[in-house]
């Protein structure tokens, strides 16, 4: 595990530490910012009847923004500005990419069909993509894993899941 | 010796051959999750907790602990025989237990950690006994102060003892506060942080949180490593591990100190990860081979298993008597409670004697049904492991989703999860901890209501949180803890001066 730590002479191509330091630290800001301006708009003070509701917000928003500061400043000027550690390499971020992107796809399929026939879909594509499985293998496990689900969740424990705007499943009553 | 009686009819209350079953079913389901990537403990639990919806509570929570015992139990496996820590408490456990797998000791160095688990988490399970229902007597007399100042000491470990940079702890910890506010206010009415988007006035599950975090965060971690497992295959047999535990009882002195560390750490919540580690350190310290650790030694699995266990276990106590949890899976367990129908907190003890003796009783029994079922499945487990990523990753994926959907039937929070996921990989690759953000989304809500009510009980005045010795005391102790890496700082420097 530790072998990309040890080739670190040589300089890999990526997102820099610093950068994905300054981004989410960036992040954390203006997240601390609206957190901030919705307490103040709900009332940050102490009123006759006790606390705002804005009070306790309002102090979270304060603490967020104070060490997303501080974490911003040491990605400025601390240190450890000057070494390059690399966040993650190209190569890497297209392998995480290539998990995330049907991710994305595969949870607006659901939105559509739902979980079931999404996740046949799903796991066929991604087993095909990405492991190079033959077609019928792959739609083959989709389908046991989904009705494994199907059987666990709707008939024995009587739980629903998500059927989608368009439930295929309706012509077989669910 | 109330506490004796307590627990056999505890044991009459879980020893039932359903119960049985259960626990047989949690411990294999457990195991399955802590070896597999992208499933752990508290994403695991999460995942399968609105399936319980319908059972009895004390069966629900029987199942879903010994799914939490066999995840730690699972953690070993992957460490030994793969050199990837399946939890982030067996990273430890990679040190030593992959080089004795190298040189062909396997067996021994799994059956070390399995008996290593199992007398820390027994270690642990009879502190709980007889330590749990005093802690709840005495409980009982907190006001919102008392509470609070808890809450506050809690929040306070996480930033004294944690391995990571302070300002990303509070970071992670505000960040949490503030996704806890999210929706209505408990106390005026108001809606909070929505921006006049009404579908998150339900405000977001920590459920979600956890399994976004900790799992899709984890897939996509996984997938950057390129996920060509070189696993080393195991071999035990009765004769091994007899032969293991006769050499186990000289570390008896490293065991009893890693049992305590892990209580301690797990009852002030630094968690199962910094006891491991810690162990394993003092235990190098300390040991007459603590130069040769690193190359395989089996005190150095003894070390941090134990501690892990014990404090994976011991993070129930506060859950149990406070209705604090002490770790993410003990706060899954804790939001298990409220969706069952019952209220955590001091009261438990009192009200509802069957459901927590009868899960006390079923922490020795799980314990003991999770050894045997480690010892005896480990190449079954192990073959898990040579399934392609190909095929885990999307599966995992979609039982994330179903479970993300099923917390409460909204669509919106598979989206969530998603979201989680990412933040959860930029988190941890940035070395922002997920535990102090995952335990101040689910207790946000009870701090704000003690602080405030505090507040209003003082009008206003702090000097509340030290109007008494017990209130007092507890947040001095906090304090401490919030500048005890300063304290540390300070030390070093006087010296040096």
């Amino acid at each position: 595990m530790n072998n990309k730590q040890s080739a670190g002479d040589v300089v890999r191509a990526g997102i820099s530490v610093r950068t994905a330091e300054i981004v989410v630290a960036l992040f954390l800001l203006v997240l601390g910012g609206l957190v901030a301006y919705d307490s103040v708009r709900l009332g940050f003070r102490w009123v006759a009847d006790g606390p705002e509701a804005g009070y306790f917000p309002f102090y979270i928003a304060v603490f967020i923004c104070i060490s997303s500061l501080g974490i911003l400043g040491q990605a400025l000027f601390g240190k450890s500005r000057g070494e390059h550690k690399v966040f993650v390499e190209w190569e890497q971020l297209k392998l995480v990419l290539s998990v995330l992107i049907p991710a994305v796809f595969f949870v607006f399929v659901i939105q559509m069909i739902g979980i079931y026939v999404a996740s046949v879909a799903y796991i066929a594509f991604f087993m095909v993509w990405l492991g190079k499985y033959t077609w019928i293998k792959s739609v083959l496990l989709g389908i046991a894993v989904s009705v494994a689900t199907f059987m666990m969740f709707e008939v024995w424990f009587k739980v629903p899941l998500f059927k989608g705007l368009f439930n295929p499943l309706s012509i077989i009553g669910y | 010796m109330e506490e004796i009686n307590a627990l056999f009819h505890g044991f009459s209350v879980a020893l039932t051959p359903f119960n049985l079953m259960l626990m047989v079913i949690g411990v294999v389901l457990g195991v399955l999750i802590g070896v597999l990537p992208g499933l752990g403990g508290a994403n695991g639990i999460a995942i399968l907790l609105p399936l319980t919806f319908t059972m009895p509570p004390t069966s629900a929570v029987i199942m879903l602990s010994c799914i939490y015992w066999g995840a730690l139990f699972g953690g070993a496996i992957t460490s030994i025989l793969f050199n990837i820590p399946g939890e982030p408490w067996s990273v430890a456990t990679t040190f030593d237990g992959y080089p004795m797998a190298q040189q062909g000791k396997a067996g021994e160095a799994l059956t070390t950690a399995f008996t290593s688990s199992f007398i820390g988490a027994f270690f642990a399970v009879v502190m709980i006994t007889f330590l749990a229902p005093l802690v709840a007597k005495f409980a009982l007399q907190f006001g919102p102060p008392e509470f609070f100042s808890v809450f506050f000491l809690t929040f306070c470990s996480f930033i004294g003892m944690g391995k990571e940079p302070p300002f990303k702890i509070v970071a992670a910890m505000m960040l949490g506060f503030a996704l806890a506010a999210v929706g209505i206010d408990t106390v005026t009415g108001q809606l909070r942080l929505i921006f006049g988007w009404h579908e998150l006035m339900r405000g977001f599950d920590f459920l979600i949180a956890v399994i976004g975090l900790f799992g899709i965060g984890e897939i996509l971690l996984s997938m950057e490593e390129g996920l060509s497992f070189q696993g080393r295959t195991a071999k035990i047999n009765m004769r091994i591990v007899i032969e293991t535990w006769k050499k186990l009882p000289k570390f008896w002195l490293t065991s009893l100190r890693s049992c305590i560390i892990g209580c301690w750490m797990g009852i002030t919540p630094g968690g199962a990860t910094p006891a491991s580690f810690m162990s394993y350190g003092i235990a190098k310290r300390m040991s007459p081979d603590g130069a040769k650790f690193g190359t395989g030694m089996p005190e150095g699995i003894v070390a941090p298993e134990t501690a892990a266990h014990a404090a994976g276990t011991a993070a129930l106590l506060p859950m149990l008597s406070l209705g604090i949890p002490g770790s993410p899976t003990a706060a899954v367990l804790l939001g298990g409670l409220l969706i069952w129908g019952l209220q955590p907190g001091p009261l438990l003890f009192v009200e509802q004697k069957d459901f927590v003796w009868g899960l006390i009783a079923s922490m020795y029994l799980g314990n003991i049904v999770g050894l045997i079922i480690v010892l005896t499945c480990v190449p079954l487990f192990a073959a898990i492991l040579r399934i392609p990523f190909s095929i885990v990753a999307p599966v995992i994926i979609v039982i994330c989703a179903i479970g993300a959907f099923t917390v409460n039937n909204a669509m919106l929070d598979i989206w969530f999860m998603l979201l989680f996921g990412v933040m959860g990989y930029a988190f941890k690759k940035l070395s922002y901890p997920l535990a102090p953000l995952v335990l101040a989304l689910v207790l946000g809500d009870q701090a704000e209501d003690a602080f405030r009510q505090s507040m209003l009980i003082s009008q206003g005045d702090v000097r509340i949180f030290f109007s008494n010795g017990l209130v007092g005391s507890i947040m001095a102790l906090g304090l401490l803890m919030l500048f005890w890496p300063l304290i540390g700082k300070l030390k070093v420097m006087l010296k040096n001066a």
